[in-house]
């Protein structure tokens, strides 16, 4: 192909615009300069602080808890709601279930986190249960993730070849055994995809997290969020900079594990 | 008998015993049960909600614990009915008051804004994708996805240091002279539309990548073959059949952009109005549940059911097509 310096060029501007303010983030985690604007040379102090700051660390430890379990439970309603989608035909309510599952994607989050506040208020009144906190930060979050990852095994179900299905039902094995051996096996890796997505959504909210949190019970993303209406703080490019690490490390394992086994299932 | 295989044990009997459920529901209950449970979810956890906010939105406001009236008061010893009170206070406020009128405003503005730029920096990044060799497209398409998987609240941040006065952008704009004094970027729109065009570019450039990647290049070559110029081939070839992803793109940005409360927040001005940062003030700051509930409904009545309709208008069109 001939080298056309007009996409070239669009190229290199759209990915200098995407990393910029990553490689941004990471410079400046190594700056021994309390004041961000000016360099005053490199310095690891800042990661020794961040890991010493006890609300962060604590808020870390909670937005794990909560993203795990999101995910987990995101995986379960969305899976269930995806193979509803798919491979039930007609059934009653199926225009209702397409509409729940679709309509949290284009909510704003400010509506998504207002209402579910509101829900656990009323039901709080009426049964004085639940109590807000992790627990209800994690209901909310998997309402919302359950519709991503029904996107996602949706599409996988829908794309994926149903006669293997059929030619185990017609050899008489039951609903569940089928799902079990076959079309689990199958959608493993946009399971996998789908719990990733899920986790990573929860991980990065803010919005909904502070609305359905309650007192005590604070999130990464709200910790940060607080932190930063103050200012800069090079404790936040550090910790910035070890998320950018670590997601790319948890990518790259993913990528290479999926890659691996298609390769293998390629071969088989 | 160890820990794993009791584990085993218990976890084999489960699946013996759901098994044996499934074999002993008659086949249509089963389906049921796949069904059940995210409905059941969803409907408890979206769609009760959804209505609460709606029934709230028609509340007063009330210095108490929750601070709303209840619509409905149980009759109390001594009276003898009880009562309805639905009040319309809050819908009449953001009618009437310019606050609100001009966040509305405001926030479909910055969305058209954001989706455009978007798509000015997103489409020749998709088509320059979509053409490169199938082994070098999975990379570029990584490395568009790769900044979303972390913190967008991070990443917003980073602009925030940036786009300061004393920040790196004016810093090196001023020691290579291009301008005379720091450029104020940090707390105007247009930090805002640049947090947001940064923000949601992937969700532009892969839908994009998606539908320009299937397109038939023999087109192009046939155009050229009959005299058409490249510029009128790529707006009468290329342009119409990148359209629904180009829809789909724009669509992607612009809805999360008309609720989006981080971005303005931090790189907006305190003078920033948009929706979500209205219902966020109301609802904490203010502790006006009501009118939070009432912005939150006209939001969704106004701007997001008619663009659900759209969408949902556009895939029946598309995929009727695709059938014939």
């Amino acid at each position: 192909m001939k080298r056309n310096w007009f996409l070239l060029s669009s190229l290199a501007f759209g990915y200098a615009f995407l990393y910029l303010p990553i490689a941004w983030l990471i410079i400046y985690s190594f700056n021994a300069n309390k004041m961000m604007s000016v360099w005053g040379g490199f310095s690891t102090r800042w990661y020794g602080e961040l890991l010493s700051n006890e609300a962060l660390m604590s808020a870390a430890k909670n937005s794990l808890i909560v993203a795990t379990l999101s995910a987990s439970l995101a995986v379960i309603v969305g899976t269930l709601a995806a193979l509803a989608l798919t491979r039930l035909g007609r059934f009653r309510g199926r225009t209702l279930l397409t509409a729940l599952t679709s309509m949290p994607l284009v909510m704003p989050e400010v509506m998504l986190g207002l209402s579910a506040l509101l829900l656990f208020v009323t039901l709080q009144s009426a049964f004085g249960w639940p109590e807000r906190g992790l627990g209800t930060i994690t209901i909310a979050h998997v309402t919302l993730c359950s519709c991503y990852v029904t996107v996602v095994v949706q599409s996988r179900l829908s794309q994926m070849d149903d006669s293997l299905e059929e030619a185990a039902m017609d050899l008489g094995a039951k609903p569940w055994r089928v799902f079990m051996q076959i079309t689990l096996p199958l959608i493993t890796p946009s399971l996998i995809a789908g719990w990733l997505l899920a986790f990573t959504l929860s991980l990065d909210d803010l919005v909904v997290a502070s609305f359905t949190s309650g007192p005590g019970a604070t999130t990464l993303p709200m910790a940060i969020y607080s932190k930063v209406r103050l200012g800069l703080s090079p404790e936040i490019n550090a910790l910035a900079t070890m998320i950018v690490v670590l997601v790319t490390l948890a990518l790259a394992v993913t990528y290479f594990a999926l890659g691996r086994t298609k390769q293998s299932s390629d071969r088989a | 008998m160890n820990f794993w295989q009791l584990a085993s044990d218990v976890v084999f009997r489960l699946f013996r015993r759901f098994e044996a459920m499934g074999a002993g529901l008659h086949r249509r209950r089963g389906r049921y049960l796949v069904v059940a449970f995210p409905m059941l979810w969803l409907s408890l956890f979206f769609l009760a909600p959804l209505l609460i906010v709606l029934k709230i939105s028609f509340a007063e406001p009330e210095i108490a614990q929750p601070p709303y009236t209840p619509l409905v008061q149980l009759a109390a010893e001594g009276e003898y009915k009880s009562t309805l009170t639905v009040s319309t206070e809050s819908y009449a406020l953001i009618k009437d008051d310019d606050l609100y009128r001009a966040a509305f405003f405001n926030s479909i503005k910055t969305a058209i804004i954001s989706t455009i730029l978007a798509l000015i920096i997103g489409f020749p990044m998709a088509y320059a994708i979509a053409r490169a060799r199938p082994d070098q497209r999975l990379i570029l398409l990584m490395l568009v996805v790769l900044p979303f998987w972390t913190s967008s609240l991070l990443r917003t941040y980073a602009w925030l240091g940036m786009l300061k006065d004393s920040g790196i952008i004016n810093n090196i704009l001023l020691s290579v002279g291009v301008i005379g004094a720091p450029l104020h970027v940090l707390n105007t729109d247009w930090a805002v539309y640049l947090g947001i065009v940064y923000g949601y570019l992937p969700f532009m450039v892969l839908p994009l990548v998606a539908t320009l990647v299937k397109m038939d290049l023999t087109l192009l070559e046939a155009a050229a073959d009959l005299g058409c110029r490249p510029l009128k081939a790529f707006f009468k070839v290329t342009l119409p059949l990148a359209m629904p992803g180009i829809v789909a793109g724009s669509m992607l940005v612009f809805i999360p952009t008309l609720g989006e409360f981080v971005i303005p927040d931090i790189l907006g001005g305190p003078d920033t109005l948009m929706i979500g940062r209205v219902i966020w003030n109301e609802f904490f700051t203010n502790t006006q549940w009501p009118l939070a509930s009432a912005i939150a409904i006209t939001m969704l009545v106004l701007i997001v059911l008619p663009l659900l309709v759209f969408e949902y208008v556009q895939n029946n069109y598309f995929s009727g097509k695709r059938r014939a």
